[in-house]
């Protein structure tokens, strides 16, 4: 059971901090953070886990650490509302934990613990107000700028991981205003208005969605909601994908609207969801879901790091799914993208394409073909395809087939002329006697740093 | 002041803060064996040039001070703090201690001001200065024995466009040069931007190993040569024209507008620069140019 006991999702302009008694609106917000702050007090939480929107970071994820960091922060825009004094109590042990998941998980993160690092903006709004006698340790987590979708869940995950890991009742704080687009010249605070009519119809929908805590509609829809209502300072609109990650990608959540106002244009809004089993239900997701990131950042399949299933959670045996025509298998090795291990079609059983990861560890025998800086380095490809065709084995007769019914296999090898000669030599001792027609292609890349891959067809009776 | 002020240098003086780290200043609490020596070298070659000329103040853009609202400029006299960088802790983290013309950003905001542009002066003692705007100054004057003149970014693109963004910076370079000539100072500007700069997003185990330095990908340094290319053969102005593609095609870190502001505040220069390096940190492409409109051929004064 999850020890997720709220998610809050608040603005990180610092008005409603320093300025609140210049505009009703400001005030209502202050309002709305101190709604959320008994909520706090009231759940019991342990731990506010702090994601925001306003710490950019490049190199992977980073995590704050220092125990006690102290300053005087000064917002780099509203300079003038004032300086915020600040000293923070960090959950450092979280911290280390969540810096372990994210590498299981095969990400990049680093835990940060150095004198005067500048928290953000955001997130030092969010802790003054939220938890202003420091009662909650909390932890802080940065937005990278380069990660989409895939990365946000998988780093989503990890905080998941590590709050169950932890074992603390945890509140989840995602620090972003819903329409973002500040006004681009000063103001009067008594003119303050969200910037359009346009990004105040889309706030009232996510206004609804969220009241009604429907969360993982919500990060569903976070790249329309981009294309709309975001002013492109990042990649991409995310802290929905991430938020909705941790707490378990579903819409069963009482939502509630404590505060919704305009801030320097932005729609602010501060709003609480407590998970409930009787939430609105899950609805027909269109997006992928993902438990590894696949893109060109080097951080899938980096050998011996990724372990995506501890090995006391996966089954004894081999479970198959084989209640459609389509087939998956535990035994084989998780697919990097939404498509089974095999499909029956008629008298024939297509297999979709087969490489050597391992399947409980993600690691590829003989090495991977790069390491986790893209650079290139030795690996074994008689090793690789051996641990391929063992795939395949598995995959075949998990569907009820065999590796001597296999009747055609297309071949690809990242570089033809290093490792033709010993992806033959090792194709010919098991598929020499069968015959299959084959055809083998150089191509330039495939998704994970492998060497090899088989695209088999076969009959289906073993 | 009698005398009409004026650029006397101007440079393109990007800030990886790696290049301070390697540096090993005493400022600075990481240290480091090596690393980025074309680009370090070339800041030393720029250091010797500007060491021959007599300027009285910097004045720096960098982005690294996004501000949303309006461009802002430094308008507290004195700074000291501790400056660490939020993306690179690891190895930028600099007690700065520096002085600010006041006087000559009060002269640039009202100017500005007057000509229409949304502008604030930061007036907080306890606000901390951007680490682009301290690398880009260390790397030039590494003594801070001049005074500085600290411009933020208007992050217009965000809210607009790469074209507004130019004009604006545009707008603000000619109102930089004209403030200079009513102050009667003598002024080095700085533009404090990488030219490509798409970065890795993983990190060697030690930073300066430069066996994993290289540039992103080949297209950035098609863009990055295309641009150094243009600017050796003085062709400024076209390379304002061309810069909302190489922002998009290449992430261009001029996004800032510091580029562009620069180029306009030295009114679009046609003679040859000085090019003093091309190097690449954490995968993003970096120049070092300088522009001394004083010198018999526009480069370098020795």
């Amino acid at each position: 059971m999850s020890t997720i006991v709220k998610g809050l999702l608040v603005p990180g302009i610092p008005h409603p901090l320093l300025a609140p008694e210049q505009n009703e609106g400001w005030q209502k917000l202050r309002d709305g953070f101190e709604a959320a702050r008994q909520e706090l007090i009231e759940c019991g939480a342990e731990l506010i886990l702090v994601y925001s929107t306003m710490w950019p970071s490049v190199i992977g994820h980073q995590i704050q650490a220092r125990a006690e960091p102290e300053w005087v922060h000064v917002d780099d825009v509203f300079h003038d509302l004032g300086s915020i004094p600040y000293k923070f109590k960090m959950d450092t042990d979280f911290a280390q934990t969540l810096q372990e998941c994210s590498t299981e998980r095969g990400l990049h993160a680093r835990t940060v613990d150095y004198h005067g690092f500048p928290i953000d903006t955001g997130s030092v709004v969010a802790l003054k107000l939220l938890n202003p006698d420091n009662t909650i340790p909390a932890c802080i987590v940065s937005s990278n700028v380069y990660a989409d979708r895939a990365e946000s869940v998988v780093f989503g995950k990890a905080a998941r991981d590590a709050i169950e890991r932890h074992g603390k009742k945890t509140a989840i704080v995602t620090v972003m205003t819903l329409s973002n687009r500040l006004f681009t010249e000063f103001i009067d605070p008594a003119d303050d208005a969200i910037h359009s009519p346009k990004d105040e119809e889309w706030n009232q929908k996510l206004l609804e969605f969220l009241g009604q805590g429907r969360l993982e509609d919500v990060a569903q829809l976070s790249r329309e909601v981009h294309r709309q209502i975001r002013v492109k300072k990042v990649v991409n609109f995310k802290p929905m994908w991430w938020m909705s990650a941790v707490m378990g990608q579903n819409n069963n959540y009482d939502g509630c609207v404590h505060a919704y106002a305009p801030l320097y244009g932005t729609g602010g809004a501060v709003i609480s969801l407590t998970p409930t089993p009787s939430g609105f239900g899950n609805k027909e997701f269109d997006e992928d879901d993902v438990e590894s990131f696949s893109g060109d950042r080097n951080v899938v399949d980096s050998g011996s790091k990724t372990q995506l299933e501890p090995e006391d959670t996966l089954p004894a045996e081999p479970t198959v799914h084989t209640s459609s025509p389509t087939i998956q298998t535990d035994a084989a090795p998780k697919p990097v993208g939404s498509y089974p291990h095999a499909r029956r079609v008629g008298d024939l059983l297509y297999l979709s394409g087969v490489g050597p990861r391992q399947p409980k560890t993600n690691d590829i025998p003989g090495g991977p073909i790069r390491d986790e800086n893209g650079d290139p380095r030795e690996y074994d490809i008689e090793a690789q395809t051996k641990a391929v065709i063992e795939n395949i084995r598995v995959i075949l007769e998990a569907s009820g087939s065999s590796l001597d019914q296999v009747v055609d296999i297309t071949a690809f090898l990242v570089d033809m002329d290093r490792d033709f000669a010993g992806y033959n030599k090792v194709y010919n001792e098991t598929f020499g006697s069968i015959q299959p027609t084959r055809t083998t292609l150089a191509i330039r890349a495939l998704p994970t740093p492998i060497a090899v891959e088989f695209k088999v067809v076969a009959l289906p009776g073993g | 002041m009698s005398e009409k002020g004026r650029i006397v240098a101007a440079a393109l003086a990007p800030h990886p803060p790696h290049l301070v780290y390697a540096e090993n200043p005493p400022q600075n609490e990481p240290s480091a064996e090596c690393g980025w020596e074309q680009l370090r070298w070339g800041y030393e070659k720029l250091r010797r040039d500007l060491a021959d000329i007599e300027f009285d103040t910097i004045v720096v853009l960098s982005p690294h001070w996004q501000t949303y609202v309006g461009t802002h400029f430094l308008g507290v006299p004195h700074f000291k703090s501790l400056s660490v960088d939020p993306v690179f802790p690891n190895l930028f983290r600099f007690h700065y201690e520096m002085d600010v013309d006041v006087d000559l950003a009060r002269m640039m905001h009202d100017e500005a001001a007057d000509n229409g542009l949304v502008v604030k002066m930061m007036e907080n003692p306890d606000f901390r200065v951007d680490y682009g705007t301290i690398v880009s100054c260390h790397l030039s004057n590494p003594s801070w024995d001049k005074p500085i003149v600290g411009i933020s970014s208007n992050r217009s693109t965000s809210y607009y466009s790469v074209e507004v963004m130019q004009e604006q910076a545009r707008e603000l370079g000619r109102i930089t040069r004209e403030a200079i000539e009513k102050s009667g100072k003598r002024v080095l500007l700085l533009a404090s931007n990488s030219l490509s700069h798409r970065h890795f997003t993983t990190e060697a185990s030690v930073p300066e190993d430069m066996s994993h330095e290289h540039i992103y990908n080949h297209h950035q340094y098609l863009w990055d040569m295309r641009v150094i290319e243009m600017l050796r053969s003085g062709k400024t102005q076209e390379v304002v024209d061309i810069m909302p593609e190489f922002i998009e095609q290449a992430v261009s870190e001029s996004d800032a507008g510091s580029f562009t502001w620069l180029l306009s505040a030295l009114d679009y220069p046609r003679f040859e620069p000085e090019f003093y390096a091309y190097g690449t940190v954490i995968g993003t492409g970096n120049a070092i140019f300088g522009w001394y409109p004083d010198s018999e051929e526009g480069g370098s004064p020795q």
